[in-house]
């Protein structure tokens, strides 16, 4: 899932134009798991505006299936027209395509887009997954070299590799490769250790303008 | 080895079977010529050649091959360090142009210390190749005679082919985790392409005898030339500090003890070194020492002297 946060109340409230009347909207897929912005989150979030100094004409809120999805956006076109200023609880690709369809409305992001990635426990998500275009998962015993090493490494650990720790942070961050090696090894798979990855072709990656999927075979 | 790849002073002394010894140069993180003016006068002559460091704890610092060249021009050899962290391909490839075209032999190919342990810790990093990946380039460009990319390295269809010839090095960490695979990892850069590593400065040296037995076992000394690395002891302070704090440096207890015990803890570390040394020589597969004097350049002609290893040789 796509993994977010809110931004700071007092970096809402700044961007947030005084004596208009707001809509909240939430998002119910990716957001609304990792508990950032759905349908309880806009209640709490409309609850502090309103508790705000700053003073708004109106807050209310309405969440849908996923604003990155046309189809769930029309859903809620009478209340954004009775609104000034659509505070969005999704996550950049949601804030992006509400913007698109209300063109002559503000369109503002309550929250911060972190990743993709799992949820590792109660209150815990971790990055799981870059969306480089280019999987190695098949190599790499199913860990991702570039996710979880801190220097995106392809060919195995630096010198930095400590009781299974990652020096930038030996407290909290597991070296990444030193996972791959010990999973390789209960495969039985350290062979796949030694050949010598070329160079990632970053093309796959972002590297120009956004990418695009176009799949002929389903569409109309 | 004895087909030499490059015109570097060091390949040559390895190829003749001289035990060498390199030392190490940190640049300023000023333009004040006189600190580096010191730390050359330091090291001239005491060492075969010289690492100049590519913003090493990723701080800023002049430039490796900028340094490389001031360096050169007062008689050192250098060995330009390259890192990862700061450069794409595109801009590796220009640099090691316009290092090789001003002189530069030797390169250490590095992934580089992260970001967050500098002093721009909100930099972006680039990796985009690693250190596996780089020396497997600089072979390319040197014995391919290519661009990472596949095209020939001349300036058009009709010219000449002109291509740079390094002698490359990459970093060994006998002491880092996983500790087993520790051997295979010098075993990969081998077959990427290295012509000679430097290891992580050596303070359990029952650890690295072991790794140094493998590594014979392997026959890669035959295929990769091992520079053992010493950082002489200064405090004790810094024993504890680099033992709790720094990863991939292991400390046996007993050093920590022996330092402990000791009045004048410099000279101590000085005989430790000297000791080291006359260790390495004695052992299979080593092929010189890397001093890692980082900050202390002035006492390594004194170490190398008492380790009977002055003069240095010529290699003409």
């Amino acid at each position: 899932m796509i993994v977010a946060e809110q931004k700071p109340i007092t970096d809402i409230l700044d961007m947030l134009p005084e004596g208009k009347r707001i809509l909240v909207v939430g998002c119910d897929t990716c957001v609304t798991v990792c508990l950032a912005g759905g349908e309880k989150e806009v209640k709490v979030l409309s609850a502090a505006l309103r508790m705000a100094k700053k003073q708004f004409d109106e807050i209310s809120g309405v969440s849908i299936e996923r604003q990155c999805d046309g189809e769930f956006i029309d859903e809620i076109r009478e209340q954004v027209a009775a609104a000034d200023v659509v505070l969005s609880m999704a996550c950049g690709a949601g804030v992006q395509m509400m913007s698109d369809f209300f063109p002559d409305k503000p369109v503002l992001p309550a929250l911060n887009t972190l990743f993709m990635g799992s949820n590792e426990g109660a209150g815990y998500w971790m990055e799981r997954c870059l969306g480089c275009g280019d999987c190695v998962l098949d190599l790499t015993a199913g860990i991702c070299p570039r996710t979880r090493c801190s220097k995106g490494l392809m060919n195995g650990p630096c010198g930095g590799s400590e009781n299974g720790k990652c020096e930038v942070d030996p407290e909290n961050l597991d070296c990444g490769w030193n996972l791959i090696y010990q999973r390789l090894k209960s495969l039985n798979r350290l062979d796949a250790m030694m050949p010598i990855r070329p160079p990632q072709d970053w093309s796959k990656s972002h590297d120009g303008g956004p990418r695009k999927l176009i799949r002929e075979d389903v569409q109309l | 080895m004895s087909e030499i790849k490059s015109d570097s002073n060091l390949e040559k002394l390895l190829a003749k079977g001289e035990f060498v010894v390199t030392g190490e140069l940190g640049p300023p993180k000023s333009v004040d010529m006189s600190v580096l003016d010191g730390k050359i006068a330091a090291l001239s002559g005491a060492v075969d050649a010289v690492n100049i460091t590519d913003n090493q704890t990723a701080i800023v610092r002049i430039s490796s091959i900028g340094t490389a060249f001031y360096v050169m021009a007062r008689g050192l050899e250098p060995v330009v360090q390259m890192t990862c962290r700061d450069r794409n391909r595109l801009a590796i490839q220009a640099d090691l142009l316009g290092a090789y075209l001003n002189g530069a032999r030797n390169l250490l190919c590095l992934t580089g210390d992260h970001q967050s342990f500098g002093n721009h810790p909100q930099a972006k990093q680039v990796y985009d190749i690693d250190s596996m990946q780089l020396i497997y380039m600089v072979k390319q460009m040197r014995d391919e005679k290519t661009f990472q990319c596949g095209e020939e390295i001349r300036n058009n269809k009709k010219s000449d082919i002109h291509e740079p010839r390094f002698f490359i090095g990459a970093a060994a960490n006998p002491f880092a985790d996983p500790l087993e695979w520790r051997v295979s990892r010098l075993e990969k850069k081998a077959a990427a392409g290295v012509d000679f590593v430097q290891t992580q400065c050596v303070y359990d040296m029952d650890c690295f005898r072991r790794w140094m037995e493998d590594v014979v076992a392997r026959d890669l000394h035959k295929k990769v030339k091992i520079l053992a690395g010493i950082t002489p002891i200064r405090s004790l302070g810094m024993l504890r500090y680099m033992k709790s704090s720094v990863a991939g440096i292991t400390i046996p207890d007993s050093l920590i003890e022996r330092f402990e015990k000791t009045e004048d803890v410099k000279e101590e570390g000085r005989a430790f070194a000297l000791e080291q040394i006359e260790q390495f020589r004695q052992m299979e597969g080593v092929a010189g020492v890397h001093i890692m004097a980082i900050e202390a350049e002035k006492t390594v002609r004194g170490i190398v002297e008492d380790a009977g290893l002055l003069p240095r040789p010529q290699a003409a």
